[in-house]
């Protein structure tokens, strides 16, 4: 089974796309936040007539629009490459996948690119309130853009609202709205459109705190922040709650991602939440039966886990080992057990396949086991596990611990993102007491903070990423299909070609970009714009 | 509304959807075309500021219409998809490629301390100008001449030359088809600038350019069409579905269908006419809008051609029989319907993209324009 397949090919694969997922992602979060930012200041702009309003809209949208070309650029990378490299994926789950993708395009893009043409260069063609509406839907397009995918990415990790059709060997959608409002969907929209808030929040006051710490554009920094902080603080709030709601929704759906992001080998009740954590020398990752959880150091929560996880201290949180070899008292079904029954729901496909027009009688019997909900539940639904079988118990075992994601990875990951999101609602709120007390100007550990704070923001952001994607691995369908098998068969060498002329082309264009970005922001307001 | 419809009319529709989108990118691919005119055109800086940001008001709608397309691609034959992105992977990589440098050259080209330089930026503009054109032609003439592919049972493809999509550029009926999209481009830049930019030296210029590209555009899409008319088809047996190779298949197809055939016709004549009209008329600055409706019905109608009437609308030369028909590539029932739902959007959205449209090119780009200070300029 396992040995059939060219891993080589998936780690490239795997790595295509997670350097160019990850490199569009430095974009949208600010294209999402910033679009918002700018639509209050001209709103405040056409409200008051205040020139001041305008000059601070037209910085921020200057800058809006140097970092808006590259998402755009690297957005198409994505759609491309579920063809392209994931194209069994791109079959098997093409029918539930591919119509938010298509929903997409025609409710969100064009919506964002018809009207940040008006945004950019209607100043002086439309009316004033023609403008400000544009505005606006250009910051509701981008929002709905990331609606659409992440209504996508959600159903990847928890495949609700559709039916596996032998005949045609994928699954097909038959719940449209069990796909859109899934609560992995809506949580998942929630908390993703939110973090991009703060780190534009983070963006904008970082720049502002820059000028104040040059002492330029004072008028200009301090309005900005004061917008940039308060929709930052909202948005953080708003941050932690679906934070929270995403983590408990991870808990039940995929509690080995879970276990992962806390290193929690050993299940248990009233288990504590590891606030800050550092792992021993003798950690072992990938793990085996033997493993322990070794710490070289760690805070913790008690019985915080259990709460997060299950709203009670007493809640019984399954570690990673519980997951992999079962644990009777706790109703969990071995990885072996599971390895075993998704081993069957493929032969029945493959058999289903090998009667057509041979056998008509066992042709309708196997087809009506894809119809039966009894075996559907118990077996169809570990299909993604078959792949890890091997006749060899041993072996098994081996392979039933393969179906743990990297754990340092998730841990640090998960870590990192929390603690961050606490600094940045922190500031946020030092922010506007300082402006309350006007004392923000003579503050400089605070604006250094803030400026600093910025790359913080993005780490925050990618960190959030490889929680949920790292952390499911193995799955690029959860329990449905290994990221392993979803490739598309091509050599390993032309992946290796592509990938790094991505790398040399993000490398380049990042460069530019942050050159071209720094120098509008040193021009600063007033002298901004072109040579 | 929609769930009543028969699994074949929702896959009509929306391959009707899918055959629409990829005329209106070729006819928005003025774009491009313009963008290999920069030089040719634009004499001074001046004028090639005209051009770029003339240009760079559109571009976007470029762009998203090729998203679209890919998406609704995907989302409703999603075998395609999976067929020819993870197969024919060189060819779909260099388009990738040539887009992905077009979408960050107009923000970046004049801006201050921009690294490479505005000439490495229009270098990006002319790459995306020739190759997104040529290679996506290229990649719409295997529709008819077929790739070499094969779908095993559990609809898992696998291409079957190392080459991954690159033999089709080796094809001359596919170039050919790939040459008239970039010549076309270019007559349709050219004809756009003499509509949006009020500057008589590009007005001449842009005027000599119709000449000199539509002649080679009528060639190369004279040869594509006469050769795909004479040629065989791959044509499916609607009772079997087995595929088999059907004389003037095209040609049939075409004669079978009155109502595309007259689209057809309607379509080369819009083209000529905004080609002609532009030419011989001294003033004539709206032959983009004949010429571009008249794009837009001609490759409609050859993609009905390559998927209506019982036809393979991307078939195996390498096995016959894994051939994509309409009906073997289709999302479900269930998608299609609800797809179709969202398809009603589309009405609404062409609304005001024609609105917005009109409201922003009211006046054409002037010299007065490109030094306002209260423009986002390129």
């Amino acid at each position: 089974m396992l040995e059939n397949i060219d891993l080589s090919l998936v780690n490239w694969s795997r790595a295509q796309f997670a350097l160019t997922a990850m490199f569009h992602w430095l974009f949208v979060p600010l294209t999402l936040g910033l679009s918002f930012i700018i639509a209050f200041m001209e709103t405040i702009y056409v409200k008051t007539g205040d020139p001041e309003w305008k000059r601070i809209t037209k910085f921020w949208m200057k800058l809006f629009g140097i970092n808006f070309a590259i998402g755009v650029a690297t957005g198409i990378i994505l759609e491309f490459e579920f063809g392209t490299n994931w194209s069994n994926y791109s079959w098997f789950v093409g029918d539930i996948f591919g119509a938010p993708l298509a929903i997409e395009g025609i409710m969100a893009f064009f919506m964002e690119s018809t009207f940040i043409a008006v945004m950019f260069f209607g100043w002086n063609k439309v009316s004033k309130r023609f403008h400000l509406t544009a505005t606006w839907l250009t910051a509701v397009g981008a929002n709905l853009s990331a609606l659409w995918i992440l209504v996508a990415n959600a159903w990847m990790q928890r495949p609700v609202g559709m039916k596996f059709n032998p005949e045609t060997a994928r699954n097909e959608m038959d719940n449209f709205w069990d796909v859109f409002l899934s609560p992995t969907a809506v949580t998942k929209f929630l908390h993703t459109t939110t973090s991009g808030y703060v780190l534009a929040a983070i963006f904008v006051v970082g720049i502002s705190s820059w000028f104040l710490l040059k002492k330029r554009h004072v008028l200009f920094a301090k309005r900005s922040i004061v917008i940039a902080a308060i929709f930052g603080l909202v948005a953080s709030v708003m941050l932690v709650a679906t934070g929270d709601g995403s983590a408990r929704d991870v808990a039940k759906t995929q509690p080995m991602k879970f276990a992962a992001m806390e290193s929690l080998y050993e299940g248990q009740r009233q288990a504590p939440l590891i606030a800050i954590g550092m792992f021993g020398k003798e950690h072992d990752d990938p793990m085996n039966r033997d493993s322990d959880q070794e710490f070289l150091m760690k805070i913790e929560i008690p019985n915080m886990l259990s709460y997060l996880a299950f709203l009670e201290v007493d809640a019984f949180v399954p570690g990673i080992k519980d997951l992999v070899l079962g644990n009777e008292e706790h109703n969990i079904m071995s990885y072996k057990e599971k390895i075993r029954r998704g081993y069957e729901a493929q032969q029945t496909l493959r058999a289903f396949k090998d009667a057509k027009g041979v056998d008509d009688v066992e042709y309708e019997r196997l087809r009506a086991k894809f119809d039966d909900k009894e075996w559907v539940d118990n077996y169809f639904r570990y299909f993604g596990y078959g792949n890890y079988y091997d006749p060899d118990p041993e072996q098994l075992e081996l392979n039933a611990f393969k179906i743990v994601p990297p754990i340092s990875l998730s841990f640090y990951a998960f870590h990192i993102m929390v603690i961050l999101g606490g600094h940045f609602m922190l500031l946020f709120m030092v922010l506007l007491w300082l402006i309350y007390r006007r004392k923000l100007q003579s503050n400089k550990v605070v604006l250094y903070t803030a400026l600093w704070t910025i790359p913080l923001a993005y780490i925050a952001s990618q960190a959030g990423w490889i929680v949920a994607e790292v952390g499911r691995q193995p799955w690029v369908i959860q329990d449905l299909m290994p990221t392993m098998t979803a490739v598309s068969k091509i050599d390993t060498s032309s992946v290796m070609i592509t990938f790094w002329l991505f790398a040399i082309t993000f490398v380049g264009l990042a460069i530019a970009e942050v050159k071209i970005m720094v120098k509008q922001i040193k021009n600063g307001p007033k002298e901004g714009g072109h040579k | 509304m929609f769930g009543e419809l028969s699994h074949l009319a929702l896959q009509q529709y929306w391959w009707i959807i899918v055959s629409l989108l990829g005329a209106l990118l070729v006819f928005l691919m003025f774009v491009q075309g313009g963008q290999t005119l920069i030089y040719t055109i634009g004499k001074t800086n001046v004028e090639r500021t005209m051009i770029v940001n003339t240009l760079g008001r559109k571009w976007e709608f470029t762009f998203t219409t090729l998203v679209t397309f890919g998406g609704a691609f995907f989302a409703s034959f999603p075998l395609f998809y999976s067929t020819s992105f993870g197969g024919a992977y060189w060819v779909w990589m260099i388009i990738l490629f040539a887009f992905v440098i077009q979408a960050i050259a107009y923000e970046f080209r004049t801006r201050p301390n921009n690294v490479f330089g505005a000439r490495t930026y229009e270098t990006f503009l002319l790459i995306n100008g020739l190759l997104g054109t040529v290679l996506i032609g290229t990649a719409v003439a295997t529709f008819f001449t077929g790739s070499a592919f094969s779908v095993n049972d559990m609809n898992q493809s696998q291409w079957a030359l190392k080459s991954h999509g690159l033999e089709a550029a080796l094809n001359f009926h596919n170039l050919s088809l790939g040459l008239a999209v970039f010549f076309l481009a270019r007559v349709l830049g050219a004809l756009y600038f003499m509509n949006s930019i009020k500057h008589e030296g590009i007005f001449q210029r842009a005027k000599k350019q119709l000449v000199i590209n539509g002649v080679p555009f009528l060639v190369f899409f004279l040869t594509f069409v006469i050769w795909l008319f004479v040629r065989d088809g791959f044509a499916v047996n609607p009772d079997t579905q087995a595929v088999y190779m059907e004389p003037f298949k095209y040609f049939n197809n075409l004669m079978a269908m009155p109502v595309v055939l007259v689209m057809f016709l309607l379509g080369v004549l819009g083209v000529l006419l905004g080609l002609g009209a532009s030419i011989l008329r001294e003033e004539c600055t709206k032959g983009i809008w004949a010429a571009g409706a008249g794009t837009v019905l001609t490759v409609l109608s050859l993609l009905l051609v390559a998927g209506f009437n019982n036809t393979s609308f991307y078939p195996s030369t390498h096995d016959l029989q894994s051939s994509l028909t309409i009906q073997n590539a289709s999302s479900s029932h269930f998608t299609l319907t609800a797809m179709s739902y969202a398809s009603l959007m589309v009405p609404f959205v062409f609304a005001y993209i024609w609105y917005v449209w009109k409201a922003m090119n009211n006046k054409p780009i002037d010299e007065d324009e490109m030094n306002s200070e209260d423009i986002h300029v390129y």
